[in-house]
């Protein structure tokens, strides 16, 4: 009997309309044990690195993780990859909500979608039985609206629904996949889907998943429930509060927003409004939010009510969570009123709201600036928030400039050309980041946005206080009962952090302490994606009540798997390892590991050098960033080295061939028929 | 009159507002009643469901109560503070009506037994894992009439045997007996 996981796949191909339930190898779960480790390791076997983002053959696949469907609280992540066609990359987003644990009940682990249907479909999963049915009618459709007409039609109101909008269809670069009150947005997988022609994969299921050691597996659980309790009685005391608590950072709940608004810049991640939070602004956004938050709700099997049910004045109920509250109103220099108005558009159309809010803000800025003209904007309204719902509808019908727009603004700048490339600054690896500007380098974040592979800060950040507390004695209070550190010697560096002085950054903590630290809270975002996790109970907050020392019981119990700490952590390295491997086959190099230019006015090169070269030398590449043959050797993956070699990518001289295939891509992105 | 006596009335308290739609209700209560316990994870088996129209705003929580083998006659529609619930919303029957509260496998109808069994928890663990407190747990004691319960059987009974007649009643209650004793 397979434990935790089903034990099968579905194999859904969608040029021929087969559907295939295949078993998966238990080995592999044991190596890459399963969401995002395994979902690589089918990439990296048959997604070869010549493979276009919208060709048949790129496969876009729907993992469960490897907890979820146990009663481990807030397991239930559905991990989405495939190769971006905005990055080129591996893209592998994450959401939660519902649907994983539901595949699950199914019977299945993984949905893996592969060709190109002729139609727009969508897919049935009932239990054994698997349809594909037209969606033709559902064209043009909400994301939300697409959910509840399915659900309707199928009379099925417990199917769990993952579907596109426009955006998805028209293959906007950002789309996202929207499901419950989640989203896997970044990347643009939601334009994969829409390229295969599927609108949403409905599921239900009423079947069991069993646990190996039952009463070990339960009383985990409950130590997991125990320390939730504690944590929501003891928030972190000297840090800002989405910092103290549990989950997700707390947005729908906080009416304080002057750190975002006064920290995160506004517009095209441009201007810092130093003394933008006051009373009146503070009273008139609580207002907002009070009057459209219906409800603060939670994903599956959760205490944490991450996400809000909002309804704003005369439009349809949508869901919400995290730092989309405020993307859009920031890029527009306007309110919350404006930005949870359009985040229900947006959530329609089935966007991503990190990229979104700056492709527009960038755009009118090149507008702004000349290099755009009023030639490019037939029709646009003339006040600030009517432009962005008017770029907002251009941008998911790719129509005009919104064609241009609609591929992000790395892409998009290329094709404006006449000097746009210089507005389009707050990329890494052609992906628009968190609109943060900052002053002084801070080695550690900078060894997370230079190697980050999925590509956003939020995903990679976590564990490790942001900021040393200003007393030894603060940092003490937290270093006591901080047992969820991997190693007693993180308390040391925190303990020896001061904010000024010798002992500060951006020397201090020293290269190798930075690398450790950067290794570390690296290693649980990939535990939390293979395992199904929210990064919210494990790899994002301040003392976790998942951690390295609990995560190898949780799978010995659950999934039958002999684990401990070292065993898990050679895992968690050889998928990773993986994920990277598929990158350097697909050209990404040293050269693609770096922050925005702008991201820190005061830059350290030197230092910066050392940190990338002992960071690589710590997860065994070379000083290209490509894993080397003995490191692949140690973890089991020859079969890489071998494919390394055959194309010649050893063998590559200082400045690698690299531009070839993320750079020679052809612009035009363009419409499904374009 | 019959004798006073002092029953234990176990209660859940449901607030529907303060549910926040997770479910976690239902693993819990599934893992408990799994064989061996905690040995599976399925909310289709689970004794408590949670009604949940996320965009309605609609969240209840119910538990599984008597079997019954008829639908009701009519239906009902609850309209509470503006919010439009579905007929059946509230009931606990598992019935002919509707497919939840029935083991999905064998159909065979679920209760919620309050977690009852060997050993007894002191709270429901339905309860226990709900930390926003929708479901809280509430034990007060009723002086109930021991006659009562007397009472109540007889009259039924008298049903019964109106119906098919006491000595039929007599040779089933005496079938019954014999194939308990085997």
């Amino acid at each position: 009997m397979r434990y935790a996981e089903t034990g099968f796949n579905l194999e859904v191909d969608l040029t021929r309309g087969n559907i295939e339930r295949v078993e998966s190898d238990p080995r592999d779960t044991e190596l890459y044990l399963g969401g995002l480790g395994t979902s690589a390791k089918i990439l990296w076997d048959r997604v070869p690195p010549e493979t276009e983002p919208f060709s048949p053959d790129n496969l876009l696949i729907f993992s469960a993780g490897l907890l979820c469907g146990t009663p481990a609280t807030g397991c239930n992540r559905t991990i989405v990859s495939t190769v971006s066609p905005q990055t080129r990359l591996m893209a592998f987003s994450m959401m939660g909500g519902f649907w994983a644990p539901e595949l699950k009940y199914a019977g299945y682990d993984k949905v893996i979608l592969r060709g190109k249907s002729p139609d727009l479909v969508y897919l049935w999963i009932n239990n054994d039985k698997v349809e594909i049915r037209d969606a033709t009618h559902l064209r043009g459709k909400g994301t939300v609206e697409t959910a509840e007409l399915i659900r309707q039609e199928l009379n099925e109101p417990k199917a769990q629904v993952a579907a596109i909008g426009l955006a998805g269809e028209n293959r906007v670069y950002f789309a996202s996949i929207e499901q419950g009150r989640s989203s896997a947005s970044r990347g643009g997988i939601g334009a994969v889907m829409g390229d295969k022609g599927v609108k949403a994969i409905a599921v239900r299921g009423t079947k069991d998943i069993n646990v190996a050691q039952p009463a070990e597996f339960m009383a985990l659980c409950n130590e997991v429930l125990k320390y939730i309790k504690f944590r929501n009685e003891n928030p972190i005391p000297g840090v800002m509060p989405i910092l103290a608590g549990l989950g997700s950072p707390q947005e729908m709940k906080v009416h304080d927003e002057k750190w975002h608004t006064e920290n995160f810049m506004w517009g095209n991640s441009r201007v810092r409004r130093k003394d933008f939070w006051n009373e009146e602004v503070a009273k008139q956004w609580a207002e907002t939010l009070d009057n459209m938050r219906t409800r603060l709700i939670s994903c599956f099997n959760c205490p944490m009510t991450c996400g809000a049910t909002i309804s704003p004045p005369g439009l349809p109920t949508y869901m919400m969570k995290c730092f989309s509250k405020l993307t859009y109103t920031m890029a527009a220099f306007s309110d919350l009123e404006f930005g949870l108005g359009i985040a229900q558009s947006a959530t329609e159309y089935g966007v991503d709201g990190f990229s979104t809010p700056q492709v527009m803000a960038f755009a009118l800025e090149l507008y702004e600036n000349g290099i755009l003209t009023d030639d490019d904007f037939p029709g646009m309204p003339s006040d600030n928030e009517g432009r962005f719902y008017w770029l907002l509808d251009r941008i998911v019908r790719r129509e005009g400039i919104g064609d241009a727009l609609a591929n992000g603004t790395y892409w998009a700048a290329k094709q404006i050309g006449k000097g746009a490339e210089a507005y389009a600054h707050n990329n890494i690896k052609k992906h628009e980041q968190l609109p943060l500007k900052l002053s002084m380098l801070n080695p550690i974040y900078f060894l997370m946005y230079s190697t980050g592979e999925k590509i956003n800060i939020t995903q990679i950040e976590g564990q490790f206080p942001q900021a040393p507390w200003p007393t030894r004695e603060e940092r003490e209070e937290f270093a006591k009962d901080w047992f969820q550190v991997p190693d007693e010697k993180f308390k040391q560096i925190l303990l020896d952090w001061e904010p000024r002085g010798e002992k500060s950054m951006p020397y201090y903590p020293t290269v190798e302490m930075c690398c450790d630290i950067v290794d570390w809270q690296e290693r649980m975002h990939y535990i939390d994606d293979a395992l199904g996790m929210c990064s919210g109970l494990s790899s994002f907050p301040l003392k976790p009540p998942y951690h390295i020392h609990n995560y190898p019981k949780f799978i010995s119990a659950g999934a039958g798997i002999d684990m401990d700490e070292e065993k898990l952590t050679q895992a968690i390295k050889r998928y990773r390892t993986l994920v990277r491997a598929f990158n350097i086959g697909r050209g990404m190099r040293r050269k693609d590991d770096k922050p925005p230019e702008n991201h820190w006015k005061k830059r350290f090169p030197e230092l910066e050098k050392e940190l990338l070269d002992t960071y690589y030398e710590l997860k065994g590449w070379n000083s290209q960033g490509i894993p080397t043959k003995e490191s692949l050797h140690e973890l089991g993956l020859d079969y890489v080295a071998e494919d390394f070699e055959k194309r010649g990518i050893y063998s590559e001289e200082g400045t690698p061939s690299s531009e070839t295939l993320a750079e020679e891509y052809k612009v035009k992105g363009g419409n499904r028929h374009g | 009159m019959g004798e006073k006596k002092k029953k234990v009335v176990k209660t859940i308290k449901v607030d529907v507002d303060k549910c926040n739609g997770c479910r976690a209700c239902e693993v819990a209560c599934s893992a408990f009643h799994a064989a061996p316990k905690y040995s599976s994870n399925n909310p289709a088996r689970a004794r408590i469901r949670v009604i949940r129209e996320p965009l309605r705003d609609v969240y209840v929580p119910v538990y599984a109560g008597e079997y019954t083998p008829a639908e009701c006659a009519g239906r009902d529609k609850y309209t509470i503070d503006g919010k439009a619930y579905e007929e059946c919303a509230f009931c606990r029957a598992s019935c002919p009506s509707r497919d939840i509260f029935k083991e999905p496998d064998s159909k065979l109808p679920l209760k919620c037994d309050m977690c009852e069994g060997d050993p007894t928890l002191e709270k429901p663990l339905c309860v226990q894992w709900c930390l926003v407190d929708a479901l809280t747990y509430e034990e007060r004691e009723e002086e109930v009439e021991e006659e009562k319960e007397q009472e109540e059987l007889e009259i039924g009974l008298e049903a019964l045997v109106n119906k098919h007649g006491l000595d039929k009643m007599m040779d089933t209650v005496a079938r019954m007996a014999l194939s308990k004793k085997e």
